[in-house]
């Protein structure tokens, strides 16, 4: 009785726990593809093109896709929970520290004989661009009181015409081969660098939010503001730094696709990326309105995307109806992991159990 | 030659000028005498008298061939050239019919137009009658009375596709399993360039899409698509992307894979636009084919403009320019030089 | 079913995640009576409430009503159906639409509003109320008290059979009060029976016929107002002999250390952008003292000014006659200073965070962006203050927003204590809580001072005041008007000194 007792409040808990739709929605994708096609989970074994060894099958593709969306989402949690809402400028501001990592590299000219600066110089460069473009997001928010739909509007619009003013409209393409290494593989090392750059993105944030008191403040910020500034919090800052933590995360995301590619194309890089990334929050169980977060749950929705797209494409599912495909999962994940939803779930389950419990 | 073109442009700008004195009254048939009239005399001292021409055209960001379209333009109209040449852009209908009445309003003479939308333009292109203002379109057709517009240069994308196809038929593979990449779902050059592959796929046996997926013109798209066909084992053996961009995502999936592409390789690979990046590519044989989309229009707009300030009339409304499709085999560095944007 | 009885609630059961809110409560309502619903913080008055409003599902039981039987409810809409209407402890309207919208919106009369009539009709009903608001103004542009009459005439307006007033006094002043217990007999003369819940035993006193008392989700006993004396009530409440309120003070011995005498804090010409008129203020080691004058008097305002919570325009400060420069909360708190403020849930309360996070909240943050407590020390610190202070909670991880009113104020409470300050600032911190944590809060007051702490002690009961401060600073017209201590604290003294110069004491 006791035992069984002990057993259903785990059960409730498992059911109430944010993780649990993202990790059912997973469980859900896998059983789906096993069910259709098993082959989907075998990671084999090859040669690329250059000759390295590398590792393929559509489990690497999920990870390997899902690196930029991850990384988008770690920024746009904290920005979702600091300031109550989001930043729809971020495929744009890609495009923009994408452009400026290749102006540095080609050095303005569209199709340089060699790269004319280090790579580092200009991620840097990139890195600093886009942390600009989120102080500028930042400051209309945090400073301006802006909502941030709004003010990140400016640059949702502008963007990209920015980042090809950056170029003169050239589409420059970088003539080191090496430069494809940040997205593909390194030679020898058979799983794509993408992946390490997620892993290591995600490293950073989680010792970020363990060694510092930014998560602390970013929820306090987002639930009740004057109350956090009495606590002695500087809200407006706080706000800030979350759209400049935001603008990084761009400038990592923005290395990755221009990677792919080695070369931009001002008006589809990044293409809709926001909203998938507002979407992995929310996948996440995380309150668009801003507070409470979890990371490790909107870094799970990230890949739930990436999955979904990757079944989707598997399935060879018609052009015109994948959009459709994807809006009804969506709908079904948001309103199930929304919390009115979770409450009557963990309700079921606690009346699913009680009359055993009585019988006993 | 050159010397000769610029005379005979400073004096339709000239003549240009006297029948803009004469009042919107005039019609294309009275202006024209007097043209004939002042035309030799009058040519050198022509000075300040441009033909003012009011260009709407999509934001040059939005593609390497915009991008090219864009600079094509610029190069021809401009004061060296005699046209007094201002530009509009924007990727938005409503944006652009608010920009075309402003031009209507500037008093241009010619209004040079490639629409966002086919929808929408009746009644601003009916202002541009009324104020005397010729309308030519390019690139894009509008869904308008023909009578509303003076010529319309357009890229037949149904015929490149069939190009495209031709050749493809023409390497008699033993069987065709294609990937095919589609562009944004319903734009002009998406439904041409699959129109004549699906027909094909449709009417030959040996050939079957192994998959059909838009990637919206983005790389990276492409790249997961093709991705996605590999990690299934699908096998195939062509690559149909119907832009340059889509084509290079396709093939960094193959680089990754490990799978041969290009002249003799495992996997046949074509593109569209004809991007220079692209046409290299071919010349190394790494791809295929690629299709041309012609995006220099200026020279075949300047030339209906000079027909009609000497009182010519267009025969054809609808002028499609050449395009070409090239194959890796026979490619040159001068066609890279020439047709590469 | 009793002829005048319209409402009977029969053996209502409500269990939340860790905590049974109510068992097996019987409480009942006859027509044209004023019933007081009472206990203390946590016993389970505003659970019962919100089962009788649909707010919450009764887990069991059943609820009846005169005309109709026995009857579910399951939403708000469903009891205003049944003419039960509700004003709540907290004001629950919205302040950026105006006050007329805030009185109809909701109705479900029709989709489409007349807004002519409606505007009228409210004015008339404002006018009938003597409720200072025009029906067309911002409700946020109004004051507390008059945001809550207007949800009151809101309430009243809405024909109701039963009154719900779920601690609507609590900020309102004197003369609000009256003007509402006018009301009341009004109604309770029309025939409509009304369930007052309020913790302020002489109101009680003062309109009700009934009393019915819960304690830890039960039900005590349902009493005649007459055979129920204040004494007993107190004990039923608490269940055992109440201390004598009266004599805590006597209890503590004071502060007696070497440096009693000096000034902790002292501020000279101090103006802060909430239009306040500079004051001068000074507290000694181990003091308590208070600043007191009515609602709006500008007493809140001061404190603020001294923790920086407000722009401040103008003055110096100074803590142990050094100079210091306090432009910012973070800066008080650095110099020792915590301030508990007047709007627990405005101001207070990080809702959604665990009682555990709202504990460290401060003391995390002078503490340092890159030092974060580990979980364990966290913990401790959170197990520490919740067994001192007694804090009613499931567990630390439970969200505060889950807490009862008189516990989320103790939670606060111990985030500055635990920051250890040397002056604790406590603006109203027993409004809305029970009797039992008022007395709590006052002896932990006198306690702290006793070790050597400064607090200032704000509170709208003036006899509260006189129980803990032994000097008051009085307030009237946002000025600083006078300052009593010794054989001058005395009801009579201050309330002359807030009237002014012309009463003569």
């Amino acid at each position: 009785m006791k035992n069984k007792a002990k057993s259903n409040g785990l059960f409730k808990r498992i059911v109430g726990n944010q993780m649990f739709i993202p990790v059912l929605a997973i469980l859900i994708l896998v059983i789906v593809n096993l069910v259709k096609d098993p082959s989907f989970f075998v990671v084999t074994w090859g040669l690329n093109n250059d000759g390295f060894p590398v590792l393929s099958g559509s489990l690497i593709s999920i990870l390997d896709n899902g690196s930029e969306l991850a990384i988008l989402a770690i920024g746009m949690t904290l920005v979702t929970a600091a300031s109550g809402g989001q930043d729809i400028s971020v495929g744009a501001t890609i495009a923009v520290a994408g452009s400026a990592m290749l102006r540095v590299l080609c050095g303005g000219n569209a199709r340089p004989e060699t790269t004319q600066a280090p790579v580092i110089v200009a991620f840097l460069v990139a890195c600093l661009v886009g942390m600009l473009c989120g102080a500028f997001n930042g400051a209309l928010v945090s400073v301006f009181k802006i909502q941030p739909m709004v003010a990140t509007l400016i640059l949702f619009t502008a963007g990209r015409s920015i980042a090809a003013w950056i170029n003169n409209n050239e589409l420059p393409i970088v003539p080191d081969p090496k430069f494809a290494w940040f997205a593909g593989c390194i030679p020898g090392i058979p799983i794509p660098t993408s992946v390490f750059i997620a892993i290591a993105c995600i490293i950073v944030i989680m010792l970020v939010l363990k060694f510092t008191n930014l998560g602390l403040y970013t929820q306090a910020v987002g639930i009740n503001e004057s109350s956090s500034r009495l606590n002695g919090i500087n809200p407006t800052f706080i706000k800030f730094l979350s759209f400049v933590i935001l603008g990084l995360c761009v400038a990592v995301a923005a290395l990755i696709k221009v990677s792919r590619i080695s070369t931009i194309n001002y008006s589809v890089i990044a293409k809709d990326i926001e909203m998938d990334a507002i979407l992995a929050v929310a996948l996440g169980g995380n309150a668009l309105s801003g507070g409470k977060f979890n990371m490790w749950a909107s870094i799970l929705g990230a890949y739930i995307i990436q999955f979904l797209t990757t079944t989707l494409y598997r399935f060879k599912v018609d052009s015109e109806a994948r959009p459709a495909y994807k809006a009804v999962v969506v709908i079904l994940l948001v309103v199930s992991s929304a919390p009115v939803v979770r409450n009557y779930f963990s309700q079921l389950a606690k009346q699913f159990s009680s009359p055993k419990k009585e019988v006993a | 030659m050159k010397k000769r073109v610029l005379a005979m442009i400073m004096a339709s700008a000239m003549v240009l000028g006297l029948a803009g004195c004469g009042g919107s009254a005039g019609s294309t048939e009275s202006a024209a005498p007097a043209q004939t009239e002042t035309k030799t005399e009058e040519a050198a001292p022509a000075g300040g008298d441009l033909i003012k021409v009011g260009i709407i055209n999509n934001d040059p960001n939005e593609s390497g061939y915009r991008t090219a379209n864009d600079k094509d333009l610029k190069a021809m109209f401009n004061e060296a050239n005699g046209f007094d040449a201002k530009f509009a852009y924007s990727m938005k209908n409503d944006e652009q019919i608010s920009a075309a009445q402003g031009f209507i309003t500037d008093g241009v003479d010619y209004l040079l137009l490639s629409a966002a939308d086919t929808a929408g333009w009746d009644s601003v292109l009916q202002d541009a009658q009324k104020n005397g203002v010729k309308v030519i379109l390019f690139d894009r057709t509008i869904d308008a009375d023909p009578s509303l517009y003076e010529a319309s240069i357009v890229s037949d994308m149904a015929k490149e596709g069939q190009t495209a196809v031709d050749w493809l038929a023409g390497q008699n593979l033993s069987e065709y399993n294609v990937i095919h990449i589609q562009g944004h779902m319903g734009s002009a050059a998406q439904q041409g360039r699959s129109g004549a592959l699906d027909a094909k796929v449709a009417a030959e046996a040996n050939w079957n899409i192994v998959a059909q997926q838009t990637a919206d013109w983005n790389a990276e798209n492409a790249q997961q698509i093709v991705q996605s066909v590999i990690d299934a084992k699908t096998p195939f053996n062509v690559i149909y992307a119907e832009n340059d961009d889509m084509a290079k995502g396709a093939v960094a999936a193959l680089d990754a894979a490990g799978i041969s592409h290009g002249v003799g390789k495992d996997v046949v690979v074509m593109g569209f636009d004809c991007n220079k990046w692209a046409l290299e590519e071919l010349l190394k044989q790494n791809w295929n084919y690629d299709g041309q989309c012609n995006p220099f229009q200026a020279s075949y707009i300047s030339d209906i403009i000079k027909t009609l300030e000497g009182g010519g009339s267009i025969s054809e409304k609808t002028i499609i320019m050449d395009e070409k499709g090239f194959d890796a085999s026979t490619i040159t560095q001068e066609d890279v030089d020439n047709y590469g944007i | 079913m009793n002829e005048n009885r319209i409402l009977e609630m029969r053996g209502i059961d409500k269990t939340f995640p860790g905590v049974r809110a109510l068992q097996g409560v019987d409480f009942s309502l006859n027509a044209g009576e004023i019933h007081a619903l009472m206990g203390e913080n946590g016993a389970g008055k505003s659970t019962l409430i919100k089962v009788l409003t649909g707010v919450y599902t009764k887990d069991g039981g059943t609820i009846s009503l005169k005309d109709t039987g026995e009857v579910q409810i399951h939403s708000p809409q469903d009891a205003q159906k049944f003419g039960i209407s509700t004003v709540y402890q907290e004001i629950t309207l919205c302040p950026n639409l105006t006050v007329a919208e805030n009185m109809y919106i909701g109705r479900g009369e029709g989709s489409l509003t007349n807004w002519k009539k409606m505007n009228a009709d409210a004015a008339k009903l404002l006018a009938s109320l003597d409720i200072p608001a025009k029906a067309t103004q911002q409700l946020a542009s109004c004051s507390i008290a008059v945001q809550q009459m207007v949800a009151i005439a809101r309430a009243v307006d809405m024909e109701c059979k039963v009154l719900i007033l779920d601690e609507p006094t609590s900020s309102l002043d004197e003369q609000e009060v009256e003007k509402l217990f006018g009301l009341m007999r009004d109604l309770k003369a029309r025939g409509v029976g009304i369930i007052f819940v309020t913790h302020f035993l002489d109101q009680v006193y003062e309109v009700c016929d009934k009393i019915t008392v819960l304690r830890d989700g039960q039900l005590v006993g349902e009493y005649e107002i007459k055979d129920l004396p204040r004494v007993q009530l107190v004990a039923k409440m608490l269940g055992k002999e109440m201390d004598d309120l009266s004599d805590i003070k006597g209890e503590q011995g004071g502060y007696h250390g070497d440096d009693a005498g000096e000034d902790v804090f002292e501020a000279t010409g101090l103006q802060s952008d909430a239009g306040i008129k500079p004051f001068d203020f000074h507290i000694r080691k181990g003091e308590v003292n208070g600043f007191t004058g009515l609602l709006g008097s500008g007493r809140s305002e001061c404190v603020r000014a001294i923790f920086g919570a407000d722009r401040v325009l103008q003055g110096t400060t100074k803590m142990h006659g050094k100079p210091v420069k306090i432009a910012k909360p973070v800066d008080a708190m650095k110099n020792g200073i915590a301030y508990l403020p007047e709007d627990r849930k405005v101001d207070g309360i990080v809702g959604d965070l665990s009682v555990r996070d709202n504990i460290i909240l401060a003391l995390q943050v002078l503490t340092g962006f890159f030092k974060p407590f580990s979980k364990a020390q966290a913990n401790a610190f959170a197990d520490e203050y919740i067994k001192k202070l007694n804090i009613k909670t499931a567990s630390a991880d439970t969200p505060i927003k889950s807490l009862s009113g008189g516990n989320q104020q103790k939670v606060i409470l111990a985030r500055w204590l635990l920051m250890h300050p040397e002056y604790l600032i406590l603006d109203e911190p027993t409004r809305g809580i029970d009797v039992g944590t008022k007395v709590d809060i006052q002896k932990l007051v006198l306690e702290l001072a006793s070790e050597g702490m400064s607090v200032t002690f704000i509170s709208s009961e003036t006899d509260e005041m006189l129980r803990t401060c032994s000097r008051l600073v009085v307030m009237r017209d946002r000025k600083v008007v006078g300052e009593l201590s010794g054989e001058d604290l005395t009801q009579n003294k201050i309330m002359s000194t807030i009237a002014g110069g012309e009463s003569k004491a």
